[in-house]
């Protein structure tokens, strides 16, 4: 049977209560009536044999791109890069789709003899990923072979003797990406699409560039253009990113772009309910769910956030295509549109979100404040096509615990951030003019980032940024169930309840609000008409 | 007892929002579950040892049913058709327990297809314990009407709740034509029965039985074939709304007394069956204030000294 498509409840009495995500933990929350619930689509198949549909991709390549075994000859170099820790949500049971496709460009490397070959995870400016996080992505067989030879790197946008300034785009932007990947004879980038906003020439304009190039499209003015993020056409962000692949590739740099999608089988079977609609919920749904909830109530939060990143997704590859980069993305975003668009019919006053314990940047780490924000104000707002499902002054109402928790090692520059920046302005411009450069540029934080696993000085900006748009967009943000003092320190109001929420909504929108609530993950794209 | 609010989270099925269309039933299931077999020998045998040994007892134990009219009952021969208001669960097991051994075991029970056939487990319950076949509420089903002529017609009598479903706040709801369609395919009389005081016992929405006290009130049986003042043959519509009149008719003689009530029937004047057509609280209120006047009276005198 296939699956079913999204679609968006409307709220009536016997609708039972609406599971709420809250951090590393639930709550199932009675919406009013008449307020919708945006459910995702149900995951498609995945493919029968992924080995064979992989191998499919690279001898039947898209756009004018040959196939990969006639791109490959003996004594070239070769240089595969291949997405970081953050993607996919959460990390998926071994094998991972890049081992898989890895694996297979790897078969015909060796078989049309290629010596010098050169792994490369794209961090960006992200933290490094520890070796078993390689292991995990890349399978023992790769990083068995690789890393002790000193062949499997990550990428270091911090080091200039690694970095190569290919030039300026029309619109004034520097190009500077990974040495050993642009002087490559051929750079194949193995990418998991997980949202539409990944791959494309973001792969590689982003994920092996330096703080030079990342700043111009990561900053506030692009962020609020970017209409969304997840909308190719009307973002900024990609349009930016384009501008920069298209340099790359007339700078002479061959790229064999491979793209995967998994599909949103998201949680193992033993949190089916997470998947399943409320009134669809069997008797192990409902016994799962409460004994569940009964012991994340008396477990540590410590100890909960283990638990929970202990969780490997049951995705499954979904489809794969290979070949010339844009002619690669058209298609990926098709498939990705096919499994995650979900129609809805106008804005919204007020749109709900419980949000998970996971973001892309606190896999094996924790949920920091600010990472709570991005993720409710970066991602799941933006999860959007055409509108906003919230009117511009709506109020977007988040769900999570909001601790005042950090990773030290993770998330050093996140504390400062938090701490001095915060404190003193929640207004993204101002924070870009006033306090950017210095965290970019401390050496401390550098250093960090280069030899720990610390996220660079930086980021904490850019996910300050990723939030710009919605902060921008909207009248209000009332976080349900979070610390108070983060909250506030957010720029956020804190509620302990949902009603209560509601009520301080309705200061902002006036009575009775119309009320959406994003069922996610798993995740979806709301087409809003 | 309370089901503790964590156990029933578990226990029970979560409502199914009413925007959301239901996904069709397996063909082997809902109207199209046959239920052939629980009218078999073997099967009737053990319903009928378990009608009498184990669920007329422990219903008579919950309910302690005064039972009324049941003379209306001595000259009838099968089949009939027992048409009774509906508010709890309990209705069809007080109405079997209350009916004569001869009817009791040659009955069956139209149960709604959608509730009581919808799981594979409750098709082979309900059928063997208590005789039902699914019967579609929300639009005629050739199936369901063809089945049950089809038993009347092989002498089985049919309890049938003509109201479609369990009353949401006690009053009751218009009759469907069913039991009347029915009466007038197989020319079948109809008896009316009303129940009294079961709501409160296990209302619609609640898990737990709290025993009382309940009253089945039989009614003279109603033939479909009744010439009309005017003449004309009565349609099945207008006989679904004299069985319904015949039930409200009960019900006022169980407010008062049968007398009063029969003179109200005759002037045209008894209480709506149906409650007051106000907003949801004056019907409860209506509803309780009626409670209220069924209460036993503290005799004069009595009054506690405090």
């Amino acid at each position: 049977m296939s699956p079913r498509p999204g679609f968006v409840l409307e709220v009536d009495r016997s609708t039972p209560p609406v599971l709420f995500w809250h951090g590393e933990g639930f709550r199932l929350e009675r919406l009013p009536v008449g307020s919708r619930v945006i459910y995702p689509p149900e995951p498609v198949a995945p493919l029968r044999d992924p080995a064979a549909a992989i191998r499919e991709a690279l001898e039947h390549p898209l756009g004018d791109s040959p196939p990969l075994s006639a791109l490959l000859h003996p004594g070239m170099r070769l240089t595969i890069a291949f997405d970081d820790v953050s993607l996919p949500l959460p990390p998926m049971r071994a094998p991972d789709v890049r081992q898989l496709v890895i694996e297979a460009v790897l078969d015909q490397a060796a078989a049309a003899g290629v010596d010098d070959v050169v792994l490369i995870a794209a961090l960006a400016l992200h933290r490094r990923m520890t070796d078993d996080e390689l292991r995990h992505a890349l399978g023992s067989r790769i990083f068995d072979a690789f890393a002790p030879n000193g062949l499997l790197l990550q990428h270091d946008a911090e080091d200039p003797a690694n970095l190569v300034h290919l030039g300026t785009t029309e619109a004034g932007e520097d190009v500077e990406i990974n040495r050993r990947a642009a002087e490559s004879d051929l750079l194949v980038y193995v990418n998991i699409n997980l949202v539409a906003m990944d791959g494309g020439h973001k792969s590689v304009a982003t994920g092996l560039a330096s703080y030079r190039s990342l700043r111009h499209h990561h900053n506030v003015r692009t962020m609020q253009h970017s209409r969304s993020f997840m909308d190719l056409h009307r973002s900024e962000l990609h349009h930016s990113n384009w501008r920069m692949g298209r340099l790359i590739k007339q700078a002479g740099v061959r790229v064999f772009q491979i793209e995967t999608t998994l599909n949103t089988d998201t949680f193992p079977a033993q949190f089916g309910f997470l998947q399943r609609r409320e009134w669809e919920w069997r008797f192990v749904d409902r016994a799962g769910f409460s004994a569940t909830k009964a012991a994340l109530d008396r477990t540590p939060p410590a100890l909960a956030r283990q638990i929970f990143q202990a969780i490997r997704a049951p995705h499954a590859l979904a489809s794969v295509q290979a070949g010339e980069v844009e002619a690669v993305h058209e298609r990926t975003l098709a498939n990705v549109h096919a499994q995650q668009l979900v129609p809805v019919s106008g804005q919204t006053d007020v749109v709900t979100m419980g949000l998970p314990y996971i973001c892309p940047y606190n896999v094996n780490s924790i949920m920091n404040p600010i990472l709570v924000a991005c993720l409710g104000l970066g991602y799941f707002f933006n999860l959007y096509r055409n509108r906003p499902v919230v009117r511009e002054g709506g109020v977007a109402i988040l769900s999570h615990p909001t601790p005042w928790a950090f990773h030290p090692v993770h998330h050093p520059s996140y504390i400062d951030f938090f701490e001095q920046v915060l404190a003193e302005t929640t207004d993204p411009l101002e924070i870009e003019s006033k306090f950017e450069e210095s965290y970019a540029r401390d050496e401390w934080y550098i250093h960090l980032y280069r030899t720990s696993y610390a996220y660079h000085g930086v980021h904490p900006f850019y996910m300050w940024y990723w939030c710009a748009h919605a902060l921008e967009h909207l009248g209000q943000v009332i976080v349900v169930g979070g610390d108070r003092r983060a909250v506030r320190r957010l720029g956020f109001k804190p509620a302990s309840t949902l009603a209560d929420a509601l009520e301080m909504a309705e200061d902002v929108v006036g009575r009775d609000p119309s009320i959406t609530h994003l069922h996610l993950p798993p995740l979806f794209l709301a087409d809003v008409t | 007892m309370r089901v503790p609010a964590r156990v029933e989270a578990v226990v029970r099925r979560p409502p199914w929002p009413g925007t959301v269309p239901r996904p069709p039933v397996r063909r082997d299931l809902g109207v199209d579950y046959d239920t052939a077999w629980s009218r078999r020998p073997p099967a009737r045998f053990v319903r009928a040892l378990l009608l009498d040994n184990v669920t007329r007892p422990l219903t008579y134990l919950a309910t302690r049913p005064k039972v009324l009219g049941s003379e209306h009952l001595a000259a009838l021969r099968a089949p009939v058709i027992f048409a009774a208001n509906h508010t709890s669960h309990l209705d069809t097991a007080i109405v079997l327990s209350a009916l004569p051994a001869r009817f009791r075991h040659r009955a069956v029970v139209a149960a709604a297809a959608d509730y009581f056939f919808d799981r594979a487990w409750k098709a082979r319950l309900w059928p063997l314990l208590l005789g039902t076949i699914p019967m579609e509420r929300t639009k005629v089903n050739r199936r369901s009407a063809d089945l049950a002529a089809e038993l009347l017609g092989e002498g089985w009598s049919l309890v049938i709740f003509p109201e479609g479903g369990r009353s949401p706040d006690g009053w009751g709801q218009e009759f469907r034509g069913g039991a009347a369609y029915l009466a007038k395919r197989c020319g079948v009389p109809v008896v009316p029965i009303h129940l009294k005081g079961v709501r409160p016992l296990l209302p619609k929405g609640r898990g737990t039985l709290r025993p009382g006290t309940v009253e089945v009130r039989f009614g003279s049986p109603l033939s479909p074939l009744a010439p009309t003042p005017g003449g004309r043959e009565e349609d099945a519509r207008r006989f679904a709304a004299r069985i319904e009149a015949a039930v409200a008719a009960l019900a006022d003689e169980a407010e008062s007394d049968w007398w009063s009530a029969r003179r109200r029937a005759a002037r045209g004047t008894t209480p709506a069956f149906r409650g007051p057509q106000a907003a949801a609280w004056r019907r409860a209120w209506a509803l309780a204030e009626s409670a209220r006047r069924d209460r036993p009276r503290q005799p004069r005198g009595s009054a506690k000294p405090w």
